[in-house]
């Protein structure tokens, strides 16, 4: 049930977007603006963290365990 | 001729314009960078160095991005590293006097004093890791990444593959991404693998061996769906939900956990002869995962606010929360200064306790799981960092950044005596170095 709230309100938010045309991505275009504007630093932190806490992932899938300590 | 020759044209530049907007979503954004001649090489080295001689460890990173084709691309990264230092080994401190226990070896014994956190100075582990992804375009506006990865630690080694598909829809302000991945995993423990609940036994002498089981493995399978959106001019989301399953030996070889009595102190009877008062740990053989997260990255006028959320809980009883915040603060130039912001905090997994009772001496049975790993307790992670880059030349850049990071720990369940007047898990400070060189070449 929770689930199917959260999932309508992120309808309700999505559907409330205004669609933006190509002409109009400038600012969406720069590489400051990527989801995630290092791969390096989000990797190398992805591991750090990995290696000191209980939980992972919500980003992507794979990339293999490590024996970390 | 002539009119072929347009035409040919006409679809190269709307190929172009595809992929310029191709990559306001992608997952690797800087693909639609790295041109079909060019490799775009970021080369980085991550300097991490924990307070009280605990972990150190040198990381050189190499990442090769290329386009392929007209659309397609490929991203291959390297790893190395080297870790030195001391890890806690899971049991307790005590004030009742030196502690003597077994290096991962079984041959010989190391002792910690009384009242300090028990380490395993012996800790040290190289590694290597490689992962290549290509990404493939299905259509106009459809592509799948394929990745394959492989690690290989002194004790231990990983592969794993994984499959991504995306799909933009409405004038390409949304994408719809799906994922799975699996990993192979197997530990060849130093030592071999220490029977789970054993009793360590005392390394320095000869006549009791240690029960021991070689090597084992595990596998994790990921599944993800997300969605990103382009809310306005200057503002994206992204939604995801991941499921993560693993089974086989999720136990961490190394770890132990304590023996004592009512009063908390160390107790080794019936153990057995050569026994020292302390168990390696046991955990379940399987563990499920689910995450939801939620990134947003906003522009301001000149800066960018780049904020994430994920939520965590597994079938361990782990949940947790972390906020992620950074802010990109334009200078002239080209260069920019990006504070960082972490918070995190999670709950204990269920069988997470600082020690065990004696069974023969308390009369009390042994759980069926058990382990004092700090990284399955009840903590907060905070990190405050800096980074800086600059432009070098045309096509080059020069970054640096400096994080701090503390963890903070909590004492979970019964505590017995002494352990309520000792300092059961101290803090952890780590400093984060790293210095990066991004070209194309």
């Amino acid at each position: 049930m929770k689930f199917v709230i959260f999932l309508s309100l992120i309808a309700a938010l999505l559907s409330s977007c205004t669609t933006v045309q190509p002409w109009e991505k400038d600012l969406l275009a720069k590489p400051s603006m990527a989801l995630t504007p290092s791969e390096i630093d989000s990797f190398l932190d992805e591991h750090i963290y990995f290696s000191k806490e209980g939980s992972t992932g919500g980003q992507g899938v794979g990339g293999g365990g490590c024996g970390c300590n | 001729m002539q009119l072929n020759k347009k035409h040919k044209q006409v679809q190269s530049v709307r190929s172009k314009l595809a992929l310029a907007t191709c990559s306001l979503l992608q997952v690797t954004s800087q693909s639609a960078q790295a041109g079909e001649d060019q490799w775009k090489i970021d080369a980085d080295l991550l300097i991490y160095s924990e307070s009280d001689s605990r972990v150190s460890l040198v990381e050189p990173v190499v990442n090769m991005e290329k386009g392929i084709g007209e659309d397609d691309s490929i991203n291959i990264r390297i790893i190395t590293d080297s870790i030195t230092g001391s890890t806690p080994n899971g049991a307790l401190p005590t004030n009742t006097g030196v502690q003597t226990f077994t290096n991962p070896s079984g041959k010989s014994i190391y002792t910690t004093a009384a009242g300090k956190n028990p380490l395993n100075s012996t800790f040290r582990d190289q590694r290597t890791a490689i992962s290549v992804d290509y990404t493939q375009a299905l259509s106009r506006l459809s592509r799948i990444t394929w990745g394959l990865n492989a690690n290989k630690e002194y004790d231990y080694s990983a592969f794993g593959g994984s499959a991504t598909y995306q799909q933009e829809f409405n004038n390409r302000n949304s994408t719809l991404t799906v994922g799975v991945g699996t990993s192979s995993d197997t530990w060849f423990p130093v030592g071999d693998k220490n029977t789970e609940f054993a009793p360590m036994i005392d390394g320095s002498q000869t006549t009791t061996a240690q029960p021991k089981g070689g090597e084992d493995t595990k596998t994790t399978t990921d599944f993800m769906v997300g969605w990103t959106q382009i809310i306005n001019r200057s503002t994206l989301m992204q939604f995801n939900l991941g499921m993560s399953n693993s089974s086989g030996y999720l136990t961490d070889p190394y770890k132990i956990i304590s023996v004592v009595d009512i009063n908390g102190n160390p107790d080794n009877t019936g153990l057995g002869a050569n026994s020292f008062p302390y168990l390696y740990e046991k955990r379940p053989d399987s563990r499920s995962r689910k995450t939801f997260f939620w990134k947003g990255v906003h522009h301001l006028t000149e800066d960018v606010i780049n904020l994430s959320y994920r939520y965590f809980t597994d079938d361990w009883g782990i949940k947790s929360h972390t906020l992620d915040f950074h802010y990109r603060y334009e200078l002239n130039g080209g260069s920019y200064l990006q504070p960082h912001l972490r918070y995190y905090s999670q709950t204990a997994a269920d069988f997470y306790q600082h020690s065990v009772l004696n069974p023969t001496s308390t009369g009390t049975a042994l759980p069926e799981f058990a382990s004092n790993d700090y990284r399955l307790g009840e903590f907060v992670t905070t990190t405050m960092g800096l980074k800086y880059a600059m432009p070098v030349g045309k096509d080059s850049e020069f970054s640096m950044r400096l994080e701090l990071m503390n963890q903070t720990y909590n004492t979970v369940g019964t505590l017995y005596g002494q352990q309520n007047t000792l300092e059961l898990t101290p803090d952890l400070n780590a400093t984060i170095i790293q210095f990066g060189y991004s070209l194309y070449w």
